[in-house]
């Protein structure tokens, strides 16, 4: 009975708070599970990439200059909106990933739970892994982690919610700002999240959203000079991939995370290195009786 | 043909029929208003239209050189010290210094009190000097006031001054006295040893409202005798734009059709990427012609500019994108 015409979506990319089409004007077809068509996404470029690290680079004084509190407060808010949309995220994973609705639930619950498990860590993480110093000497000797700087993530292929979730997060929530190149195959939950992170307070270019191939975009990340790290998660499982990007990454010396050899199962509580993989430690001599 | 700077030193006179147009000021009014009007519509959808060229691979490397060497890294501060100017010269001189191949910037433009310090940093690089003189950025100044600051700018050894026009006469209609002044500047350019300081005269066009001021300006100030016309100061928005520059290339190429001699466009303010700075490229080849497509005729006013395009250069050279951590901050 229905003769309603479907609504053939084309999505765009998120660069510096905006959604911009791909420089290139390329798209492709995403899939669901089964192979049926689901919607246009836009192909990203290098042009793109380059783009998206001038915003990122941008955002990043204002960011990284926020109390840690106020960031936790941003990153909770994303947690809020995201539970709003929770029946958009549910379609989203049971399209890309074939899951069941219950299962689907379940990964989106997970991803709402560690957005706000890390937005608790913003004000800690300093106590935890600063500290005072006993030095020989009369000086307070204090060490404070601070953020790298523009990181390039290359978010997981399979789990594209749940693993999109626990790569960001982590990264954006020290003051970090991110670009990301979003799964190829399962860019969907991607798209929806660059749709919740411009609707809640998170300021344009703190996280940019690329969908398009690792493969393509990373190279051009990872040689960037403007880059300060690399997240090799997405190349899991692709060694030569890996291993170019590493060698890329040498060029600036990038703090590169490397691929782990399999996804990782992302429903596990992740350790407290996927943040202090982005920190900089800065330690501060200061005299006594000064 | 080549055509050199100095062929400009003598006023457009016999054969162009422009011999008598500044005999008096209703004369010179009625030149003026004579020109053909600019079509607004018209000159913006050339501009935009000349903006879509697509410039890559080689032809990019050459564009970006020339655009290299046509910067007048200019620092135009109240709080411009002689350590900044000292520091933007040896820039101008190597702008890159990780690459010995990248050219020279054309000139370094700053205040009157600067040019020695310039100088003396620039030595016999072959960059010139370019002094903003005459009351910049405004223009309001008595006339000997003004002179008497082109006089110490060239003595301190300025290549080029860069003179303001008087905007409230000329939007009063009081052309004579706008040309008037420009020829007093240019007779107070002149150097002990014979040689000219090249004079540029700067309309503000982001304050004279149409683009028929514009090519009006354009020629009262080529008939005056300037070596160069430059669209603003960079202190006043909007500064340089595609479709005035179109207007002020258009006015050059028929001022040599009419009288044979060759007049510089600089556009100044606004220009800070390598994109545009090749619009501007195209539009000058496109417009005035290939023959002004040389720091001698076609110069740029910024100073971010420059950092840009060798980012691109870096980039075209090294194939990897370049960050601005590894350019000078000025």
């Amino acid at each position: 009975m229905s003769d309603r015409i479907d609504v053939r979506k084309t999505y765009k990319l998120y660069v510096g708070g905006a959604f911009p089409r791909s420089e290139s004007g390329y798209t492709y077809e995403v899939t669901d599970a089964k192979g049926a068509f689901v919607a246009n996404a836009a192909l990203a470029s290098r042009k793109d990439a380059r783009d998206a690290v001038v915003a990122a680079r941008k955002a990043f004084g204002p960011w990284s200059g926020r109390t840690a509190y106020n960031r936790a407060q941003v990153l909770y808010r994303v947690a809020e909106v995201l539970e709003d949309r929770r029946p958009q995220f549910v379609q989203a994973v049971v399209q890309s990933e074939g899951l069941s609705a219950s299962k689907a639930e379940r990964v989106v619950d997970e991803s709402v739970d560690r957005l706000v498990w890390y937005a608790g860590w913003a004000d800690k993480i300093t106590q935890v892994v600063g500290g005072a110093n006993p030095v020989a000497g009369p000086f307070f000797n204090l060490t404070t982690p601070e953020a790298t700087g523009v990181v390039a993530v290359l978010a997981p292929e399979r789990s594209s919610l749940l693993g999109l979730v626990t790569a960001i997060a982590p990264v954006v929530v020290t003051g970090n700002t991110a670009v990301v190149v979003s799964s190829y195959s399962r860019p969907l939950a991607a798209v929806t999240l660059a749709e919740v992170l411009a609707t809640s307070d998170v300021p344009g270019g703190v996280v940019n959203v690329l969908t398009g191939s690792a493969a393509t975009l990373g190279p051009w990340l990872a040689s960037h000079m403007d880059v300060n790290a690399l997240d090799l998660l997405g190349t899991a499982g692709q060694t030569e991939l890996a291993r170019d990007l590493e060698v890329a990454a040498a060029d600036n010396l990038k703090r590169v995370r490397r691929a782990p050899a399999a996804e990782p199962d992302f429903t596990r509580e992740p350790g407290l290195d996927t943040m202090t993989d982005f920190l900089e430690l800065k330690t501060v001599w200061h005299p006594m009786g000064v | 043909m080549p055509i050199t700077a100095s062929s400009a030193a003598t006023a457009p006179t016999g054969g162009s029929g422009l011999a008598d147009v500044t005999s008096s000021d209703a004369a010179l009014r009625r030149f003026l208003h004579g020109l053909p009007g600019v079509d607004q519509v018209g000159a913006e959808a050339r501009a935009a239209s000349l903006a879509t060229r697509s410039i890559k691979t080689t032809a990019k490397e050459q564009a970006l050189d020339l655009a290299i060497r046509m910067v007048d890294l200019t620092t135009l501060e109240g709080s411009d010290t002689h350590g900044k100017v000292r520091a933007l010269a040896a820039k101008a001189v190597r702008p890159d210094p990780a690459d010995p191949a990248c050219p020279s910037a054309a000139a370094v433009c700053v205040y009157p009190d600067m040019v020695a310090t310039a100088k003396e940093t620039l030595g016999d690089s072959g960059v010139h000097v370019a002094a903003v003189a005459t009351a910049f950025p405004s223009g309001r100044a008595a006339l000997d006031i003004k002179l008497a600051d082109t006089r110490d700018a060239v003595e301190a050894g300025a290549d080029e001054i860069d003179m303001v026009i008087d905007r409230g006469a000329f939007l009063s209609g009081r052309y004579l006295q706008v040309f008037e002044e420009i020829v007093a500047v240019r007779e107070a350019c002149a150097r002990a040893d014979g040689e000219d300081a090249h004079l540029k005269v700067i309309f503000e066009t982001g304050e004279l409202q149409t683009y028929d001021n514009v090519r009006r300006v354009s020629w009262l100030a080529m008939l005056a005798g300037a070596h160069f016309i430059k669209t603003s100061t960079g202190k006043v928005q909007p500064a340089a734009t595609l479709p005035v520059t179109l207007v002020m290339l258009e006015a050059v190429r028929d001022f040599r059709r009419q009288t044979g001699q060759m007049v510089g466009v600089k556009p100044a303010g606004g220009i800070r990427t390598s994109k545009d700075a090749i619009k501007y490229l195209v539009m000058v080849n496109e417009v005035a012609g290939a023959d002004w497509l040389d720091p001698d005729w076609f110069r740029f006013g910024a100073s971010t500019l420059l950092n840009d395009l060798l980012m691109q250069r870096t980039k075209l050279r090294t194939g990897r994108y370049s960050g601005p951590d590894y350019f000078t901050l000025d």
